[in-house]
């Protein structure tokens, strides 16, 4: 099993919850996040008192797939989230030992 | 003394203004605690809510009398402290001071002493100890404020025989305490904010305002009790009360817009901050001058407060001195340009306007005089402070904020996570 972590734009969010549920993805976790790449940040001004800000808001969306599936969730989660330009955020994953439905206490594929 | 009778529309007026003159109390508390960062909101605001009680005790205890009591050896120092301890006299409902009840006369001004130790605090936000802040809020209301009211408020045959040197021999004009309020509490402010030395990081770490939509709803409350400072300080319903009122909005106005242009050209964003302090600007600058310069005049006083005090805010970078609020750049320099400038547009006085220099002189020497006394009294009252009890929290408390460290609350519980669990109850008495 694979983890897929997104961090994305916060206004990609819908765009992305779509398309994953169109492709057949019925669970997922969203978190807000802050975080700063090439993007870079902004200036703010108080009184006269300027402050960079580089933290730039972001929202971290978490999937949890199936080994075979994970190379077609990546590419539904980057279609959906692109808009071409700086800041678009980033996808990867990371291998997952063990999941367990608390409800239930089913393991493993059948979790998920 | 003529013989006086009550005035129902005088007294209702003043009741009212009274009202107004308290909710500057909150409306200050919001302001301040806007401004600061998350962990030490609620020790802004207490410090208000704080000078408000320890004041008003006082005033009820003698202020009022030092205020407003025969000045003693009629030299217009300080009114006669045994005249009216515990109000003696006046606390029923038969005694008048002018046409209005002197229980209402006295409840209004006695805000005023609350409000002008209130407006300290914004110096030395973050890091002083509470029980310091309300030792020092007493003693400097009684050294500090009590004998410059007495000397700017108190005339001679209002409340008592003999008033005050500024308001009865010098002849400086404050209508509602350009002086006595606001150049009283900035030069204090600046002179606390050298005894407390700086915040932890000042300068370094980013100390931007935690909440801007609390400093407007702040500034906005205290803009309407400033209808009751100011237009309340005619002690009368009448037409002084209603120019003060027309000017306390067009100086106000003013200074917003020339606030927001310095911000413009010098940053290039006007922004919500730099409004919310023009409006305070504005407020501070026609205090004195309220009734005494008509609208063009209020305008004029407006426009260059606001500029004024927007381009004083960046000095304490400079300098290297943390009056952490700015109460320096908006009550010292506004309360200056206000008492000053009744001396070039003041009605009949102003060097420009139908008069000579010789209010000018006045207003000068009454400002001086005020801002020497205060500062160097304000130095000599804080240092005793931090020598005895110790003025400032220590340096761990101030990192983990003084909310948490002090006060043993948090201003702000966005989440029900981390609740923690009930460790036990207060016993009942």
């Amino acid at each position: 099993m694979k983890l897929i972590t997104a961090i994305l734009k916060p206004f990609k969010l819908e765009d992305v919850k779509i398309a994953l549920q169109g492709a057949g993805i019925t669970g997922m976790t969203v978190s807000e996040a802050s975080g700063f790449g090439r993007q870079g940040g902004h200036t703010e001004v108080y009184r006269g008192a300027e402050y960079t800000v580089d933290l730039v808001p972001k929202v971290r969306l978490e999937v949890l797939v199936d080994d075979k599936d994970a190379d077609s969730v990546v590419d539904v989660i980057v279609k959906a989230a692109s808009t071409g330009s700086i800041g678009d955020g980033k996808v990867w994953t990371t291998p997952v030992d063990q999941v367990i439905r608390v409800r239930t206490g089913e393991r493993g594929v059948d979790a998920i | 003394m003529e013989e006086v009778v009550i005035n129902s529309g005088d007294t209702a007026w003043m009741l009212i203004s009274t009202g107004l003159v308290v909710l500057m109390i909150p409306g200050l508390a919001l302001f301040y605690g806007g401004m600061v960062r998350v962990k030490s909101v609620l020790n802004m605001m207490m410090m208000s809510f704080g000078a408000l009680a320890i004041v008003f005790v006082l005033w009820i205890a003698f202020g009022f009398s030092m205020v407003f009591g025969d000045s003693v050896g009629g030299k217009g120092l300080i009114g006669d402290i045994g005249q009216f301890t515990f109000l003696n006299g006046l606390d029923n409902s038969s005694a008048l001071i002018g046409t209005i009840p002197a229980a209402v006369f006295i409840a209004f001004q006695g805000i005023f002493a609350a409000i002008t130790v209130a407006l300290i605090s914004g110096s030395i936000a973050d890091r002083a100890k509470f029980g310091a802040w309300m030792v020092f809020a007493g003693i400097w209301a009684t050294l500090v404020y009590f004998p410059v009211a007495h000397w700017v408020f108190a005339f001679d045959n209002f409340v008592a025989k003999t008033g005050g040197w500024i308001a009865n021999d010098l002849g400086a004009l404050d209508f509602a305490g350009g002086t006595a309020v606001h150049i009283n509490a900035g030069a204090a402010g600046l002179a606390l904010a050298l005894i407390l030395g700086k915040r932890v990081g000042f300068g370094k770490v980013p100390m931007r305002p935690h909440s801007l939509p609390l400093v407007m709803l702040g500034a906005a409350l205290l803009w309407f009790g400033w209808f009751g400072f100011n237009a309340g300080s005619a002690i009368a319903s009448n037409g002084t009360a209603g120019l003060a009122l027309l000017n306390t909005i067009g100086a106000t106005t003013a200074a917003v817009l020339s606030w927001l242009l310095v911000e413009k050209i010098r940053d290039g964003h006007a922004t919500s901050l730099g409004a919310a302090s023009g409006v305070v600007a504005g407020l501070v600058a026609i205090t004195p001058a309220c009734a005494a310069v008509n609208a063009s005049g209020a305008l004029i006083i407006g426009a260059v407060a606001g500029a004024l005090c927007a381009l004083s805010v960046g000095l304490k970078f400079k300098l290297g001195y943390d009056d952490s609020l700015d109460v320096v750049a908006v009550h010292l320099v506004g309360g200056i340009v206000g008492t000053i400038m009744i001396g070039f547009v003041g009605v009949d006085v102003g060097l420009f306007n139908g008069g000579g220099s010789e209010q000018l002189v006045k207003q000068v020497i009454g400002a001086g005089a005020v801002l020497a006394y205060s500062f160097i009294a304000t130095l000599i009252i804080g240092k005793i402070v931090d020598l005895t009890i110790g003025f400032r929290i220590t340096h761990d408390q101030e990192i983990a904020g003084i909310d948490l460290a002090i006060h043993a609350e948090r201003a702000y519980e966005l989440s029900d996570n981390g609740q923690g669990s009930v460790l036990g109850f207060s016993k009942g008495a």
